[in-house]
């Protein structure tokens, strides 16, 4: 005969209770590492309070190297790729390949992952594995749905695009529609395409008779490739990494009247999230 | 009057109360006050405006360093980070061509290591300014660290090589002995250090105007804290706009400070309507550039920075 269960137990089981703050309304969030240095990575910390406020909030991360104890890309919301993708590395082609599968949204990181940047002027012949020459950004072998360029990205524009993902996927209509309007100049910056230079500046603003001499490339470049000669920017072409930091900065590459008219409502509202 | 002159909390025709500001100020000494007032006062570690060559000469280490070459071309903008008052005083006065002050918008909380940086600027200037708080693709730890952005209205802007055309070729005046340049009631007027006034109609400005201000359709610097501007407002006075709450909260404290006269907007001549005016014609003018870039090749279009 079985044992019977002690009246108690079957009570107790009953008064179990549900835990206060639910966490079903977070997103699934990956930081998947190919070919980069960790910088971006090192600037997603750089939120310090503001990254566990987003972790703790609407974001759990259930991929990412030294951070999350798993081994294969699950099946996520966003997957923030950061680097370029060495093709001649079969695993990082897989698990690239792997990312757009299993993710709803993929933003490339940093400027390796959207553009290159760096890794462009790569040649191989690095000991372990000399043959490794060839490196491509993430646009270039699958479709990126975000862009958050930049050599580092910084830590605000990367906690921006978080905020901004979370209320697309779980807000209220109006912050969906906030949220679509500010992340819209990032998306056509993916469609765009996987270069953006000094030269992009020159060929999509200056060339195009739309320069005003504002500064912000200079202002932008991670390597002071930029100063400005008779209030018009001159690059020096060998300091450029390709890391399209001025070409994004820049007012008249992309500007949306929509998002940056509503700048202290914006500003403030991303303030109060992370609070 | 509507969307043409932006949101703001208030609008007055304002001066400041100091003579020293006005003797060397464009018109009210606006901008000139509100940093010397914000430096005081400590809401400004400093601030990033344009300069000249005398400037140059006495602080080179607070210019931006690859403009030196140039440093000795009257009425050249160069960008400067200012953290006194006697700094701010030399950099009075409107230079008329391209000074790209965002350029030194990082460089100032880093190796002149300001945490709250004033910045006065035209009304694209204003746009990349908030487009680097809301896009900060390569402004780290920048954003929050604008602490008063004051705007100045702008028609258009002009190459350096311009203004030498206008005032040498055009009013036949020596780069050097210009005192002074302004645009005002249409024209075009250069003031030179011994008195004489020369006024140029602005239809022959017109084709020396920088290309990029074709497509820019901003003229009261929607997007500053405080913006201000010559124009609605009567001679040696300014027309001022308090647009968010960090100009509201300056400006309040800057008026209970005392050092600032005004006077009712619609009281004064010739006013806001003048304003309006002008920034629609700039608005319209503008908006049928942006259009027509669309068309300007067979089949093909110029790009627009707009989406």
């Amino acid at each position: 005969m079985a044992p019977q269960k002690p009246a108690d137990v079957a009570v107790k089981v009953e008064t179990t209770k549900k835990e206060v703050k639910p966490v079903v309304d977070k997103i699934t969030v990956g930081h998947v590492h190919m070919s980069g240095c960790t910088g971006c990575l090192v600037s997603l910390a750089d939120n310090y309070g503001g990254l566990l406020t987003i972790l703790d909030r609407y974001a759990d991360l259930v991929y990412g190297l030294t951070l999350a104890d798993v081994r294969h890309i699950p099946k996520m919301d966003v997957a923030l790729v950061e680097g370029s993708v060495c093709i001649n590395d079969k695993l990082a082609v897989q698990e690239i390949k792997e990312t757009r599968e299993k993710a709803a949204i993929v933003v490339a990181v940093g400027g390796c992952a959207c553009y290159g940047n760096i890794t462009r002027f790569t040649r191989g012949g690095q000991q372990n594995q000399p043959a490794h020459e060839s490196f491509l950004p993430v646009g270039d072998l699958i479709k990126v749905d975000v862009y958050i360029p930049g050599c580092a990205p910084t830590p605000q524009q990367i906690r921006n695009v978080c905020v901004m993902a979370y209320l697309l996927l779980k807000g209220t209509k109006e912050q969906k529609d906030l949220a679509t309007a500010y992340l819209k100049p990032l998306m056509m910056a993916a469609q765009r395409g996987t270069t953006a230079c000094f030269c992009d500046l020159m060929y999509d603003v200056i060339d195009q008779g739309l320069c005003m001499g504002c500064g912000s490339c200079a202002a932008a470049c991670p390597v002071r490739a930029i100063t400005h000669e008779y209030g018009k920017p001159q690059g020096q072409r060998d300091l450029c990494i390709k890391c399209g930091a001025c070409y994004n900065q820049c007012p008249r590459s992309w500007y949306s009247f929509d998002v940056v008219d509503n700048y202290e409502a914006i500003n403030e509202a991303i303030m109060a999230a992370l609070q | 009057m509507g969307a043409e002159l932006g949101k703001y909390k208030s609008c007055v025709s304002a001066r400041s109360t100091d003579k020293e500001i006005l003797k060397a100020s464009q018109d009210g000494g606006i901008v000139t006050q509100l940093f010397g007032f914000a430096l005081d006062e400590g809401i400004i570690d400093g601030a990033i405006v344009a300069v000249s060559k005398d400037f140059y000469k006495k602080y080179p280490e607070k210019c931006m360093a690859f403009f030196a070459d140039d440093s000795n071309e009257p009425f050249r903008p160069i960008p400067a980070i200012i953290t006194t008052r006697a700094e701010l005083m030399e950099s009075r006065g409107t230079k008329y061509n391209i000074s790209p002050n965002v350029s030194l918008i990082k460089e100032a909380t880093r190796s002149f290591g300001l945490d709250k940086v004033g910045i006065v600027g035209t009304p694209c200037q204003m746009q990349a300014v908030r487009k680097g708080q809301l896009y900060p693709i390569g402004m780290r730890d920048v954003g929050d660290k604008i602490a008063l952005a004051v705007g100045i209205f702008c028609m258009e802007n002009f190459p350096y090589q311009s203004i030498i055309q206008l005032v040498e070729d055009h009013a036949a005046m020596k780069m050097e002995s210009v005192k002074k340049m302004e645009i005002g009631k249409g024209k075009f007027w250069v003031y030179g250090k011994r008195g004489q006034v020369v006024q140029l109609p602005l239809k022959v400005t017109h084709k020396y105007e920088q290309p990029g201000c074709h497509v820019c359709l901003d003229y009261v610097a929607n997007l500053a804290d405080i913006s201000t501007g010559s124009v609605g407002s009567p001679d040696g006075w300014s027309t001022v706009f308090v647009r968010s709450k960090i100009g509201d909260s300056v400006w309040a404290k800057a008026m209970a400070a005392g050092c600032f006269e005004t006077q009712p907007i619609e009281k004064v001549k010739p006013g806001l309507e003048l304003v309006s005016k002008l920034a629609n014609e700039k608005i319209t003018k503008n908006k049928a550039t942006v259009e027509a870039r669309k068309t300007f090749g067979v089949g093909k279009a110029l790009r627009s920075p707009y989406i």
